[in-house]
């Protein structure tokens, strides 16, 4: 019953991406994005500054750090 | 050197991937309502014209969901990197709703937006519809959470500061949820993308009209997008008015530089139009005070006398303060609780922030050494102060001014265009309703203008609300200067470059598939 109801939901997506004609393209600019964003982007050029600290007590003296000594630029 | 600093790169960044965004989110919001209104007359008729019209627009939602579809995300990455800070510093308080904002995108809009594109065949005609009206809402649901997190930024409400990590903590999910300024800026961000998907539509049926083609389709849609911009944009209208409340009582100095208000008087006029002299500058305020008193707000200006102060506080002689009042303080004002209270200048301000921010340092020092007498008197110190916390960082007065022009502009266009859309949908309708839309090929074009013209209004919306409420990431709590991360600069100017190359073409894709899909036409 249970493996019934996993093929019908596999075969409902397999059918209706096999039958797409629009969707191809937007899939293919969807794929493109999220590569750049998360292979690219994330990867390279926005890794967090907080996610070089260990645990969230170094992660709070780093910003209290920055909020109790630090010249402000505003 | 212009925008030499890491805070200014960072809100430059920020602002311009926002602002990509939200080209997209708009439409997504109010297309789907649409099209369930659609697909509801298909159900209820049985007439397969409008399914195929349902079909069409779906397609339209389709490829700028597609293209719109994580650029969000982007502005996460941003937060972990350019503003770790605001990050750590806001919590919980950002976390929860993201998350729930996460989930919900995922399952409802994931699952049923599958039902919707490939079910047409597969499910029965109710079990299409509801998927169709699902994702509407979830869409809609979405944006609920990310705008409740907003609305945090501009009041923040039911939360409290934890000295050992530096971080906020959610106290009253309710307070957070429901606080007017969240509830207010819900409805009139959703229904400005109720009015946008309907000009949009509206334009998109006008150019088939203006080419002999569909016109059945063309004019059904019309009329279907036309009421539901109608009855949006009342609503609209409804909420700004809230929205201008709220702005009023929490964030003053918002109002003071939307109104281009320097001084504040007892039956504030409100400007319905007006050109903002450039000499009288801010900055003069202390550099050049005889400057500034000399020069005079206005080149030219519209008003209603008395306006401000009926709709801020529905009384005619209701005292709206300034820039300058804001400033000096010595007005009185309702705080958090309703009482009235009289506001303290912006150097008092600055120095019980500056009493906050030391009271924190003592705080940690104590804490790290286990002086537990030491840790009370410095959590005092930073707890009867903390309402002022961010004003610790400011260096002058002046630089709790937004800036003017840019806010005043922005509101004011929005306004105008706001106005231009209520007569626009009146006309719409009355046309449609003589059927003599399709003889009249000046509102046809007019009808086009119109696209990009809701899309500037859009826009100008956000403008208002995110630079209206400079300096602030969270009102008066935390500046954009202590907010942003100790980055290379360099790297936000080759990630502002990248952004621009990948937005660009991700932009001249979508609106090459839509056009494409336009001329195809419903009957492709």
């Amino acid at each position: 019953m249970n493996s019934n109801i996993i093929k019908r939901i596999w075969l409902f997506y397999y059918d209706g991406f096999r039958g797409m004609t629009l969707g191809k393209t937007l899939w293919i600019i969807i794929v493109i994005k999220l590569f750049i964003m998360f292979f690219v982007l994330k990867l390279f050029f926005f890794r967090g500054e907080l996610s070089s600290y260990q645990n969230d007590d170094e992660k709070s003296r780093h910003v209290i750090e920055n909020l109790t000594t630090s010249k402000p630029n505003t | 050197m212009f925008l030499a600093s890491l805070a200014d790169l960072s809100r430059l960044q920020f602002a311009l991937t926002a602002m990509y965004h939200w080209l997209f989110v708009p439409l997504t919001l109010g297309l789907g309502f649409i099209i369930a209104i659609m697909e509801t007359f298909y159900v209820r008729s049985g007439n397969e014209f409008w399914k195929r019209t349902t079909k069409f627009w779906m397609n339209i939602f389709a490829i700028n969901f597609a293209i719109g579809v994580a650029t969000g995300i982007i502005l996460e990455f941003q937060f972990g990197t350019n503003w770790s800070n605001y990050s750590w510093f806001v919590g919980d308080i950002f976390g929860a709703p993201l998350a729930i904002e996460g989930i919900l995108a995922f399952f409802l809009e994931s699952t049923f937006f599958a039902i919707m594109f490939f079910g047409w065949n597969k499910v029965s005609k109710n079990a299409h519809l509801i998927s169709t009206w699902l994702v509407a809402i979830g869409t809609n649901l979405s944006a609920l959470w990310i705008l409740v997190a907003n609305a945090w930024m501009q009041y923040p409400v039911g939360m409290a500061f934890n000295p050992d990590s530096a971080r906020n903590e959610m106290v009253d999910f309710w307070a957070v949820l429901f606080s007017p300024v969240a509830i207010n800026k819900f409805i009139h961000t959703v229904t400005n993308g109720y009015v946008l998907a309907s000009i949009v539509v509206i334009g998109i049926s006008a150019w088939y009209l203006l080419h002999k083609r569909e016109e059945e389709f063309a004019r059904k849609s019309i009329k279907t997008s036309a009421v539901f911009g109608l009855v949006s944009l009342l609503v609209l209208i409804w909420s700004g008015d809230g929205s201008s409340v709220q702005v009023a009582k929490k964030q003053p100095m918002k109002l003071a530089a939307m109104e281009g208000l320097y001084k504040g008087q007892t039956g504030t006029p409100i400007i319905v139009a007006g050109i903002l002299n450039p000499g009288k500058s801010v900055k003069n305020i202390a550099d050049n005070p005889i400057k500034y008193e000399s020069e005079d707000a206005f080149i030219f200006k519209i008003s209603i006398p008395q306006g401000l102060s009926l709709l801020v506080d529905r009384k005619t002689n209701t005292f709206v303060p300034g820039i300058e009042d804001i400033l000096k303080g010595g007005y009185t004002y309702l705080d958090k609780d309703g009482v009235p209270k009289t506001a303290p200048p912006i150097e008092e301000r600055m120095a019980k922030g500056k009493l906050a921010v030391e009271g924190l340092a003592l705080y940690q020092k104590a804490r790290l050494a286990g002086d537990e007498e030491g840790k009370g008197l410095a959590y005092t110190q930073l707890m009867d102060n903390f309402d002022h916390f961010g004003y610790g960082y400011i260096e002058k007065p002046t630089d709790v001014i937004p800036n003017v022009p840019l806010t005043f502009y922005a509101f004011h266009i929005m306004i105008m265009l706001g106005i231009y859309f209520l007569l626009f949908f009146i006309i719409t309708l009355y046309m449609e309703k003589k059927a003599i839309i399709s003889k009249h090929r000046w509102f046809l074009y007019l009808a086009i203008i119109s696209i990009p013209l809701v899309y500037i209004c859009s826009q100008a919306g956000w403008v208002v609300a995110e630079v209206g409420r400079q300096p602030w990431t969270i009102q008066d709590l935390l500046p954009v200067g202590a907010a942003v991360s100790g980055i290379n600069p360099g790297a936000v100017r080759t990630t502002i470059l990248l952004f621009f190359i990948l937005f660009t073409a991700l932009l001249i894709a979508e609106l090459g598939i839509i056009f494409k899909v336009i001329k195809k036409g419903p009957g492709a």
